[in-house]
């Protein structure tokens, strides 16, 4: 199973964990225009490669973070 | 096309098998320029030539593969065909594909050995029996079969079952889709190849495209491959889990989400599982394919992934589950195990589309259920890239739906819990 490295309980085991997907979406202003909320709800990255993503520790403190991780490799990016 | 017949397999079978020959013309390298270049190799992808072909009389055509045909998620699914989804868009295009599968073997000349086997989905707790309530009625208005059965009609459609009492999550009851069954996946993708090369398709394969080349007006010109490069006014995208890689070379932007899915086979038995068997709630279906081997389908992982193998927990769940549901497989040895990568799209379901670029089309979101789709994917994406214009079944699956909000929400009949 897959290690996860939390910033506050150190590496722990992925069940541990919920994931929330691609990282840094900017949430746009109630003003914006169809295709700009479309955008930002569904459309993703989906790199193959590096991917900036988002995690919580939701069985453990429940700590929010981001890491960066190579989707063909699966290893996390320092 | 040598068309296969009984006459010609007794003169092979005096002349010791040794006329058979190549089922499809495989070209070395593409030519200069084609009238549609389709990007991806698979059951979809080739389907959609063979449409082209017959159906629109564009012959030709250029498949791309950048592997062999049928060797990514064609070659790797559960091979389950139903339609018994829950929206009335989705009812036209999976029970679309159902009729075409219904006379597939004798259209393509081609055994792909579709067998209409019932596909049983239990329900294990009060909310599955209202959900599979909901989803009877749904179906049978959109004039989709689609029945409940008693836990003892269950046993008695599937004598392997477990209904026990002993069970953590008994079986309460079943919808069931008597249509609904399996096919041979390998000989779909072989079957489309063959009827489309002998129309004219050319299928290229081990040929990876590198990018997709647009005109000064923004429009598709060409496909840049490893194999030289192509002239083409129209392109479809058949990708599958690397649509997004594919569409990226065009600077386009898709709701996709790739993640590897697993499925495991077991040793070959007997005839022994007569169906297809699913479960939603403890996440586990079974089927028993012709060569005796149990075909078993497990979820996706957590994470965004195109690494091709999945986390073995994911697995052992499913088998915790299959072992309670059907105790008489708890000694059958596991042969082979192993990953796609499948395109999951916010709504689970497909995206037969145009693309705001000319000349692009995207065949693509049908994540973890595409295969049951093949023939009627391949059909109506064709008529989508012949006309520019997407035919009434598959124009609710537009990629606009993501900025109208008009999504067609089939996360819960996907089957499998994402």
């Amino acid at each position: 199973m897959k290690l996860i490295p939390c910033p506050i309980c150190g590496e722990r085991a992925e069940i541990e964990f919920a994931y929330g997907g691609q990282a840094g979406l900017v949430r746009p202003p109630p003003t914006a225009t169809e295709a700009a909320w479309g955008a930002y709800l569904y459309s993703r990255e989906n790199p193959k490669g590096a991917l900036r993503e988002r995690w919580r520790h939701i069985h453990g403190c429940g700590r929010f973070f981001n890491l960066t991780r190579d989707t063909v490799t699966d290893k996390f990016i320092p | 096309m040598d068309r296969f017949s009984l006459a010609r397999l007794l003169r092979q079978g005096f002349s010791g098998h040794s006329g058979w020959g190549a089922q499809w013309r495989a070209p070395e390298a593409p030519l200069a320029a084609y009238d549609v270049v389709i990007v991806g190799g698979g059951g979809h992808g080739l389907a959609t030539a063979y449409y082209l072909a017959r159906e629109h009389n564009i012959r030709r055509v250029a498949v791309i593969e950048r592997g062999w045909i049928g060797g990514g998620n064609t070659g790797r699914n559960t091979t389950i065909i139903r339609s018994n989804y829950l929206m009335p868009e989705s009812a036209g295009l999976y029970d679309h594909s159902m009729k075409l599968w219904r006379t597939l073997s004798r259209e393509l000349n081609y055994n792909v050995m579709y067998s209409p086997r019932g596909v049983m989905m239990l329900a294990h707790n009060v909310h599955d029996v209202q959900v599979s309530m909901r989803h009877i009625h749904a179906n049978r208005l959109a004039g989709v079969d689609n029945e409940w059965l008693t836990p003892a009609q269950a046993k008695a459609f599937c004598p392997p079952l477990n209904i026990g009492g002993d069970l953590r999550y008994p079986v309460l009851g079943a919808a069931l889709q008597r249509r609904g069954g399996t096919a041979r996946h390998d000989a779909v993708a072989w079957g489309f190849a063959r009827a489309a090369s002998a129309l004219g398709v050319d299928i290229i394969q081990n040929c990876a495209v590198t990018g997709l080349a647009r005109d000064a007006a923004g429009a598709i010109s060409g496909v840049e491959t490893t194999r030289g490069n192509i002239a083409t006014r129209k392109v479809g995208v058949v990708a599958a889990g690397h649509t997004s890689v594919v569409m990226g070379m065009a600077g386009v932007r898709l709701p996709l989400e790739s993640y590897p899915l697993q499925a495991l086979v077991s040793e070959p038995v007997k005839p022994a599982f007569p169906c297809v068997v699913m479960s939603n709630t403890i996440h586990a279906y079974i089927s028993q394919s012709d060569k005796g081997e149990m075909v078993i389908g497990a979820g996706t992982d957590a994470y965004v992934s195109y690494s091709q193998t999945g986390g073995l927990h994911i697995a052992t769940q499913t088998l915790d589950a299959i072992c309670e549901l059907v105790p008489q497989f708890r000694r059958l040895r596991m042969l082979r195990n192993w990953g796609g990568i499948v395109d999951l799209s916010p709504d689970r379901s497909p995206i037969l589309s145009k693309t705001d670029v000319p000349g692009l089309y995207v065949n693509c979101g049908w994540g973890t259920g595409g295969f049951k789709a093949t023939p009627g994917s391949g059909n109506l994406f064709a008529h989508t890239v012949a006309h520019d214009e997407p035919h009434p079944i598959n124009a609710p699956f537009s990629l606009a739906r993501f900025d109208t909000g008009r999504l067609i929400d089939e996360a819960a009949a996907a089957a499998v819990a994402h």
